[in-house]
């Protein structure tokens, strides 16, 4: 690691201060991203400000019925909490799909949004990489991107995002709480991650002074029929190649509200409205699951090693809805994909 | 008599490991011990231009920067760093020597500081500037450039005769990726310095001796002045038997700072060591109507280094397993700009039978033959290659066993065509073998009058379970209870040990225990007899034991005198006794374990994942010594072949010429949510002709022919056959 | 490394700062600079080597320790954050003689071979078993999926792990 130095904030408004006060600082709260990241140099900060101990490790009902989940609250916490157990059935399994019990434990809410990606180039600083040092060049375009993105990827950069708990937190249409120098604002979460354009130094829109103090849940929870689905290179603890976050409002018959988010195919949780439109109103089945899938790809492009992906998306999102249809979801010890 | 051998003892080291009291190479410290810290190449061939070590230098705790510009003297022969397991042919790398980088991630400076953060650091801020030359690191672009290495599998017949007239065939190539051993410990040395320039090694290595000799060599020391030691190894599976580059540099350190000094790789430095090399192998099988062999070609093209010629017997397993009048087997090598190939669990076997099985498996599918069924009737009772019967093969006894434990008969011939809800059933096999070696191994034991024994030997237990045998054998052969016995292994002081590797630890110390045990028991005997009013007076050796911590007679146990009275008596505090292993050459028979492997498959019809769910593997490997431990290598085996079929493979950017994946995350081993139900049979197999025990190790077997039996299982479940390892989902899609 | 970057980093070390930590029950005040991790710590500056350090980037699991009773890992760890917090490293499992009934169990069940992961996944398994959420052996293998074997224990693993829940074989 590089030399820095380490203060810890004993307030939100304090943390604030110490940030706008200092170029180059960064906030570490579970660190499990970050410490990695500066271990391998690509990270390197000049002052740490240690946010672990702020007060937002609460897990609420908000007065609007939703649910606001502080940005301290460990992973594991919030997936295992009663609340998100019983009413946000996807938020919980999709955490688990991710990372090990023991990174769970570590690793923060706010710092699962804030999780860099794991393109190859990006971790290794003896290769060109935009997202690293912008104007490099993207390594990943013409080498080994068999991980890559086949959505909303741009010339510069070609990573995708890695997080599983963003891509439910995206489906659920969750928002998420920043306060910063200028104030607090809600950030929708389809706002809070960017595509990389050409600008793919920056992950997301909060701004450098900026903190994440919540992430609230709407109402809407879809317990009753949602599934979360990580295809990846083996069964548990590794990257997805592929997840799909299913929710589904069914009304008779027929599909009500419906949500679809993809994860390990773009540079953010990726959603699209026609997608889901396209599924209300319709009797759940093959041939509507089918019809939004190819609605949800028709812009997919590949790369030399990521083609796989399109056929794989597509099934994995019939099979993810299928699931939610049914009301059986995918459990994440249980490797039978039903 | 507590019978030792052959039963279902645990680990005597199992205490220590359990709770963290076990010391590994890179945890003995020392008042003046300093931290040294890699710089790695970035390129993967060229000349060092510069290295500005300055801002390193000046960083507060920074001791010094070695580079090859300000090492230390070193010998400038080849044969001061070739070790006893380095290829013949070739230049072994010398770390840090000169200004030439021959791969990525090879050593080019080494910062040393008073702590490990501070030289971490450091090491971020030396300044390297190379000249990259042009290179290659792709073997399937260098496949024509390949050249053939004399290999001792001599042709039979005339094999490509008897391909183009056999009635079925099937040629293809398949493709093992290069692997990683990644074992759990980082390599690491920690080297101690003495007044008069004497070094305390501690490496991570599976030869203390191989390690004492290179280091003596390399810095042209007196044998006396360096001691090389490893009590504990976590893991190494072949990547520890080649002295690594760390020890080199911690040791040139430690010299040059008289102090001492540790080194630690990280994990990504670990891809720039030794690995299971990449490599094509390419099989051709002609049959007759009835299934019989007419002619079996085995060409491997493998990966190796520029400057040395690694290759091991991927292509000699065919004339082991199936009978066939006509054979020819070739192996080629294309040189890279990449660190030198190394053994990897089963080297060579892992690779070549994976081929060989898999294009078993589809012979059998064009002779419409159920998988076992044909290699019964291919069956070979004699080595064809060195034209010599065996001195044991209970391959079919394993077939027999594995295929009742497994269910095979109640499998459907056709692809696609058993299930289980929207998974497809596949059950596939496979056979296996590997050699049986034995080495010359010294063993000292000490009896001491109070009941104590110490067994030593310079020998390794890199996590097989060598301090248990070890422990085992003497107190069976000695008649004293297990904790009264310490064993003493891991330190290149001790009796004279070869590397611990190709399975051969276990057969060659037994014996030398063994004889070291005869010496003391005749030594008490010697005494016992001549004591007055003994009970045993009369008696002749043969009608005597060591049991129980005393000399009794066979048939009438109450009969008897403790051993420390013999002592006592014979006024000797302690029996001293060293013996070699004293193996005969047999030219008369082949040598071989054997293994029959049963899959089962479940594999996701529309998404294509992978699940192994069941796995049977009968292993023929003459007298289990510990039925415990020796299950649990079976069971790593084929853990480690569940990684070789369905996850591991460095990747390199071939324009980098650089491991992309060079970490533990994306680099895939199995994790526990992979590994389903594993049973291990071992199928009796009494070897008289081999050795005096019949014992034949299991270190390798366990990972040959598994990745076949899965990949066999794959197209059985799908008809679809993937022949490039690993077995990924994407590769089944479509 | 590229040389470029960041190149006006100053290249003085860190200032220490005090740190109190309570290890296997006892407390311990040291003087730590901000960039050494938990995992450091006990290797490097209280000889507590039994915590193991497989990959140093949370990939492998070889270093996990409870802290405040739950599993994590010391390698991505700051020590300097713990501050106040109680550690408990495989060296404070046993009581005494008598050792925690998982290593007994890995003993019983040949649960390791080389080790080297052996401090991790009994820590792991102790944090498991203290979460309560694996009754099954689906559950087990996956909630421990962060412990990597190279020597391929997993079977055994699970076994040990039943068997310290109290579930027989």
């Amino acid at each position: 690691m590089n030399n820095f130095d380490y203060v810890r904030a004993c307030d939100v408004a304090e943390a604030v201060k110490m940030k706008a006060a200092t170029p180059h600082a960064k906030f570490i709260a579970g660190g499990t991203n970050l410490i990695d990241l500066m271990k391998y140099h690509v990270e390197q900060p000049r002052r740490l400000i240690d946010i672990s101990r702020l007060p937002l490790t609460a897990v609420e009902e908000t007065s609007a019925g939703g649910v606001r989940i502080g940005a301290l609250v460990p992973n594991s916490t919030l997936a295992y909490h009663s609340l998100i157990e019983s009413r946000y059935p996807l938020l919980a399994s999709a955490i688990l799909a991710g990372a090990s019990a023991q990174l769970r434990n570590m690793a923060s809410t706010g710092g699962n949004l804030l999780q860099r990606t794991r393109c190859a180039y990006f971790y290794d600083v003896a290769t060109p990489c935009n997202k690293r040092t912008p104007g490099a060049g993207c390594s990943a375009t013409g080498g080994l991107n068999r991980n890559h993105a086949i959505l909303g990827a741009s010339a510069d950069c070609i990573a995708t995002h890695p997080s599983d708990m963003c891509v439910a937190l995206a489906a659920l249409n969750a928002t998420v709480q920043v306060t910063g120098a200028q104030g607090e604002r809600a950030i929708p979460f389809a706002d809070f991650h960017r595509l990389p354009g050409d600008r793919p130094d920056l992950d997301n829109t909060l701004r450098a002074d900026e903190i994440i103090l919540a992430v609230v849940l709407p109402p809407q929870g879809f317990a009753a029929n949602h599934s979360y689905l990580k295809l990846r290179d083996r069964l548990s603890y590794a990257f997805a190649l592929v997840s799909v976050a299913a929710a589904l409002e069914l009304d008779g018959g027929r599909i009500g509200e419906a949500r679809l988010a993809l994860g390990g195919v773009a540079h953010k949780p990726w959603r699209n409205e026609a997608a889901e439109n396209a599924l209300r109103g319709q009797a759940p089945g093959h041939e509507a699951f089918g019809r939004a899938a190819d609605i949800l790809l028709k812009d997919a492009k590949h790369v030399a090693h990521n083609a796989f992906k399109v056929p794989l998306a597509r099934r994995a999102i019939i099979r993810t809805l299928t699931q939610a249809a049914s009301g059986t979801p995918q459990i994440q010890s249980i490797k039978t994909i039903r | 008599m507590t019978a030792h051998i052959g039963t279902a003892t645990s680990r005597v080291d199992g205490r220590a490991k359990v709770t963290g009291a076990a010391k590994y190479a890179a945890e003995f410290t020392a008042p003046d011990l300093a931290f040294g810290v890699v710089v790695s190449a970035t390129i993967p061939k060229g000349r060092i231009v510069s290295i500005d070590a300055g801002r390193a230098c000046a960083v507060e705790g920074v001791i010094d920067v070695l580079t090859h510009a300000n090492r230390i003297r070193m010998a400038d022969k080849d044969e001061a760093y070739r070790d006893e397991v380095a290829p013949e042919d070739g230049a072994p790398y010398r770390p840090l020597y000169d200004d030439r980088v021959h791969f990525n991630f090879q050593p080019v400076a080494l910062v040393v500081a008073e702590d490990e953060d501070t030289a971490r650091f450091a090491a971020t801020l030396v300044d390297i500037r190379y000249h990259t030359e042009e290179f290659a690191t792709d073997l399937h672009a260098r496949r024509e450039q390949a050249f053939k290495v004399d290999k001792p599998v001599k042709p039979r017949g005339d094999a490509t005769k008897a391909l183009s007239g056999a009635s079925v065939r099937h040629d293809a190539d398949y493709g093992v990726p290069i692997e990683y051993h990644n074992p759990m410990e980082l390599y690491g040395s920690t080297v101690l310095w003495r007044e008069g320039g004497k070094l305390v090694v501690y490496d991570k290595t599976q030869g203390v001796q191989n390690v004492q000799r290179y280091v003596c060599g390399v810095f042209e020391l007196k044998e006396g002045d360096v001691q090389v030691m490893s009590p504990f190894v976590g893991g190494a599976f072949g990547s520890g038997l080649r002295p690594q580059y760390q020890v080199v540099l911690a040791a040139m350190a430690a010299l040059k700072l008289k102090r001492a000094v540790r080194v630690v790789l990280s994990r990504a430095q670990m891809y720039g060591l030794c690995y299971r090399p990449a490599t094509i192998e390419r099989l051709a099988l002609g049959a007759r109507e009835d299934g019989t062999l007419a002619a079996l070609t085995h060409e491997a093209i493998a990966m190796t280094s520029q400057h040395e010629a690694f290759s091991r017997n991927d292509i000699g397993w065919g004339e082991v397993l199936y009978a066939s009048a006509n054979s020819r087997a070739t192996h080629r090598l294309a040189k890279l700009d990449v660190p030198t190939p190394g053994d990897m669990r089963a080297p060579g076997a892992a690779s070549g039978v994976y081929g060989l099985e898999c294009a078993m498996d589809e012979l059998a599918v064009a002779l419409k033959m159920d998988p076992l069924a044909l290699r019964l009737r291919c069956y070979s009772d004699r080595d064809q290659d060195k034209d010599l019967p065996f001195s044991s093969k209970r391959l079919k006894e394993c077939y027999q066993q594995g295929a009742d434990a497994f269910g095979w008969s109640k499998r459907s011939p056709k692809p696609r065509s058993m299930r289980d809800g929207r998974e497809l059933v596949g059950w596939g096999m496979a056979s296996g073998a590997w050699e049986a070696m034995q080495m010359p191994f010294a063993t000292r034991i000490v009896m001491t009058a109070n009941g104590h024994v110490e067994v030593a030997s310079a020998t390794s237990d890199i996590g097989t379970g060598t301090y248990t045998i070890m422990a085992q054998v003497a107190a069976e052969m000695l008649g004293v209870p297990l904790d009264s016995i310490t064993v003493k292994l891991g330190d290149s002081t001790l009796p004279k040990a070869p590397v611990e590797g190709g399975s051969w630890t276990a057969a060659s110390i037994s014996h030398a225990i063994v004889n070291a045990a005869d010496d003391i028991r005749a030594e008490l005997l010697k005494i016992a007899f001549t004591m007055q009013d003994s009970p045993l007076q009369g008696l002749s050796a043969e009608e005597v034991t060591l049991a129980d911590g005393a000399v009794m007679a066979i048939a009438d146990r109450s009969r008897s005198v403790p051993m420390a009275d013999i002592m006592r008596h014979g006024g000797m505090d302690r029996i001293e006794k060293e013996r070699g292993s004293e193996f005969e050459n047999d030219d008369q028979h082949a040598h071989n374990t054997h293994s029959a492997i049963f899959a089962e498959v479940k594999v996701d019809e529309e998404l294509g994942v992978i699940r192994v769910t069941r796995i049977v593997s009968a292993v023929a490997a003459g007298r289990i010594l510990n039925t415990k431990t020796a299950a649990s290598q079976i069971m790593g085996g084929v853990v480690m072949g569940v990684g070789m079929a369905l996850h591991e493979e460095a990747t390199i950017d071939h324009r980098f010429g650089r491991i992309m994946n060079a970490n533990v995350a994306e680099y895939h081993m199995p994790v526990n949510a992979d590994i389903h139900d594993i049973r291990v049979i071992f199928v009796d197999e009494e070897d008289r002709i081999i050795n005096k025990m019949g014992i034949k190790g299991v270190g390798e077997i366990g990972i040959v022919g598994v990745p076949a039996a899965i990949a066999n299982a794959v197209y059985h479940a799908t008809g679809k056959r993937v022949r490039d390892l690993p077995i990924t989902l994407d590769k089944l899609l479509g | 490394m590229s040389p470029s970057r960041e190149s006006a980093a100053p290249l003085t070390k860190p200032a220490p700062l005090s740190v109190t930590l309570r290890i296997n029950g006892e407390s311990r005040t040291l003087s730590v600079a901000p960039w050494t991790t938990l995992l450091d710590l006990l290797r490097n500056h209280l000889d507590l080597t039994g915590t193991k350090k497989g990959c140093d980037h949370g990939q492998c699991g070889a270093c996990t320790v409870l802290i405040d009773g739950r599993r994590a890992l010391s390698c991505l760890t700051l020590a300097v954050m713990k501050d106040g917090a109680e550690i408990t490293t495989i060296e404070g499992l046993a009581k005494g003689d008598e050792l925690h009934p998982l290593q007994q169990a890995f003993i019983d069940h040949d649960a390791f071979q080389c080790g080297y992961c052996t401090p991790g996944q009994i820590c792991s398994a102790a944090g498991l078993i203290a979460e309560g959420k694996a009754k099954t052996r689906e559950e087990i293998r996956e909630l421990m999926s962060g412990n990597i074997c190279r020597c391929g224990a997993y079977p055994n693993i699970v076994g040990a792990i039943e068997q310290a829940m109290g579930g027989g074989r």
